[in-house]
């Protein structure tokens, strides 16, 4: 049997590239257009919420799935309608999927015996080794916890040394403490094996902590592509400022639009932002802050930033998380900013009910247009 | 209330005396016939001499229908499995919302008689009916080929009378596999067959074990088929004992004939489960 597989050895590896993949189900839109090219050896993310489309494509990457439209590209062979078991591609499917009927080393040999690859056991125990499951080689996947059942999944897809690899929501069943571990994991695995990973998820803090690229994908589409710090601190659309993390929005008028700096007039206070964190360069628009670069201090007292003071607020709630405390302040226009402080213990943590000022650094806001919903995204975290 | 130390064993209180009444006595007494003085006469009376010579000689005198009973009962085992097996997977996965109203379907045949449906083959399967006119019309049987009486017949209403207890266990084994492991199979370079035989078979070995038997089983002892749709020529061991029950009245070989094919089929049943290996099944 001639596997495209091979040509992965051969050949080195090589890009993915979805154009204008389009999935329609009977009743919705699944995927809209979709273009991307995932780079080889890079390990991607598509972030977004249940039911945005990321997972349909992944299958469709994968050929579980068939596209409406649209072709899916590995360097210069389309793979579209290429069946799933022909394809150089292997999935880490959510809830792992492992074969109950067969032992871990069965389990993890089956993609190579079935490609009549030869000494299918050495390989299976130096797999095994790699993902530290050495002495479990002879038991079966329901006795396994489900870490190590996902260790299983993981080197069940990699020994088939795919081009692409496949994570489907691959560390939702785990708790937190073993989340965190494994993603650590993962991101050792990938760089080992230098494959192209491409992890689909819905928790953005995974998404950041392993990504190189990530795309945050809402209803069909992608809003917005980059590495994670750009995401975070330059997001384009107020889906990707409240889902990627949380964003203080505040409604301006942008008052010149012209230069490399765009001044907005926000409830009567002038604020500057850079022209390339300016998404808007006219009329209404709204201003995005991330709550730890907003300072507080008590009314009067001085803030260590050359950005305007925005005198008249009072705090109407203080949680206290250990590395920092979460304010919430009330401004004289009656919106509630987030600011979040780092426990330095340079000050008391401020009361309840204490007036203070805010400020922040012009280089950290940006500016998105107001047509956006303010809170799109917003929902989905919890 | 302190929940006793016997509390499970009250529980198992009116199976056992279930079991008791209607199987251990039954047997008992089955088992004393078979050892029956071969001499005696409902005139004369029965004595339990141990006489097991009784074996020997129904084994040796029946052999015939014993071994016929078991060919019979196999080969409808096998085309039962066959044709249930397709029947069963096309229910659990091809059927969509069709798949209440086939399984209805399925057990549809139990409302009426099961004399009365074998019977109705009888008519289906007559010279002069139309599946007998249709063959010989395309010259696929002789003008005097037949099917009443012939093994073909008896086979052919051991497969329809018992498809449905193949087909039940087999679907509910393999509705619960989860689609999934067949989309893994075929991520992981199997193709659709080499998916079904390395995945979707495996998973659904336990309800083809479970429905073997319970073709198997009720197959081999049934005579009710060879009696409506066979001929002499395909008298079964089931047959053989009834006439010797109720006609004869030797009642000492019908007991020995019932306990050997008990035995027959008890010991081919641990053969099977051990060479199907469903204890490590899950």
């Amino acid at each position: 049997m001639s596997l495209a597989a091979d040509s992965a050895i051969s050949g080195g590896a090589r890009n993915l590239r979805l154009t204008a993949l389009t999935k329609e189900f009977a009743t919705f839109t699944a995927v809209r257009s979709l273009d991307l090219e995932v780079p080889a050896g890079s390990f991607f993310a598509l972030l977004g919420p249940s039911g945005c489309g990321k997972t349909t494509t992944l299958r469709m990457v994968a050929g579980l799935e068939t596209p409406t439209s649209g072709s899916i590209h590995l360097g210069g062979d389309e793979i579209t309608w290429e069946k799933p078991y022909r394809r150089p591609v292997n999935t880490v499917f959510q809830n792992y999927a492992l074969f109950p009927h067969l032992d871990i080393h069965e389990n993890v040999a089956f993609g190579l015996r079935r490609r009549g690859v030869k000494d299918v056991d050495q390989q299976v125990r130096e797999m095994l080794e790699l993902v530290e499951l050495e002495g479990q080689a002879r038991k079966k996947p329901p006795q396994m916890s489900g870490g190590q059942q996902q260790r299983v999944a993981l080197a069940r897809a990699l020994i088939n040394r795919p081009e692409v690899l496949l994570l489907d929501e691959p560390l939702g069943a785990l708790d937190l403490k073993l989340r965190r571990a494994m993603q650590i994991e993962l991101k050792r695995i990938q760089t080992e094996v230098g494959l192209t990973f491409v992890h689909v998820t819905h928790d953005q803090e995974e998404a950041m902590t392993m990504a190189d690229t990530i795309a945050v994908m809402n209803g069909g589409v992608i809003e917005q592509m980059g590495s994670p710090t750009e995401l975070y601190e330059n997001p384009r659309t107020t889906f990707v400022a409240n889902f990627l993390g949380q964003s203080n929005l505040i409604a301006g008028t942008v008052t010149s639009g012209e230069g490399d700096v765009v001044r907005v007039d926000m409830h009567g206070t002038q604020v500057s932002i850079p022209a390339d964190r300016a998404h808007t360069r006219s009329g209404n628009g709204w201003i995005g802050i991330r709550p730890e670069k907003v300072l507080v201090a008590p009314a009067g007292e001085p803030i260590d930033a050359p950005g305007n003071h925005l005198p008249g607020g009072v705090i109407t709630d203080v949680s206290f998380v250990g590395v920092s405390t979460q304010y919430l302040v009330q401004m004289p226009w009656g919106q509630e900013l987030m600011a979040f402080e780092q426990n330095t213990g340079r000050r008391a943590i401020l009361e309840h009910g204490t007036k203070v000022d805010l400020s922040w650094r012009p280089e950290f806001a940006f500016l998105l247009p107001a047509d956006q919903d303010v809170n799109a995204g917003a929902l989905e975290e919890v | 209330m302190r929940r006793g130390r016997f509390t499970g064993y009250w529980l198992m209180l009116p199976a056992a005396l279930w079991l008791g009444v209607f199987f251990v006595i039954p047997f008992y007494s089955l088992l004393a016939t078979s050892l029956y003085d071969p001499e005696g006469s409902v005139l004369t009376g029965y004595d339990v001499t141990y006489h097991v010579a009784n074996f020997w000689d129904a084994i040796s005198e029946h052999w015939d229908e014993l071994f016929r009973s078991l060919w019979y009962a196999g080969a409808a085992t096998l085309i039962c499995a066959a044709l249930g097996y397709l029947l069963a997977y096309a229910i659990a996965f091809k059927a969509g919302r069709w798949r209440n109203f086939l399984l209805v379907l399925v057990i549809a045949p139990f409302f009426t008689s099961f004399l009365v449906r074998t019977l109705s083959w009888k008519l289906i399967l007559a010279d002069d009916g139309f599946v007998v006119d249709t063959l010989q019309t395309l010259h696929l049987m002789g003008e005097d080929g037949r099917l009443l009486a012939t093994p073909v017949a008896v086979i052919a209403g051991l497969v329809y009378n018992f498809l449905p207890f193949m087909v039940l266990p087999l679907y509910a084994s393999l509705e619960k596999i989860d689609g999934r492991l067949v989309e893994a199979a075929s991520d992981l370079y199997a193709s659709p067959t080499r998916g079904f035989l390395k995945v979707t078979l495996p998973l659904s070995m336990p309800g083809l074990v479970a429905g073997t038997l319970l073709t198997f089983i009720p197959a081999a002892g049934d005579y009710i088929n060879a009696q409506l749709l066979g001929s002499t020529n395909q008298r079964m061991v089931g047959n053989v004992i009834q006439d010797l029950f109720t006609d004869t009245g030797d009642y000492a070989a019908a007991g020995a004939l019932s306990v050997t094919l008990m035995a027959i089929i008890v010991g081919l049943v641990v053969i099977y489960i051990r060479k199907a290996g469903t204890e490590e099944l899950l």
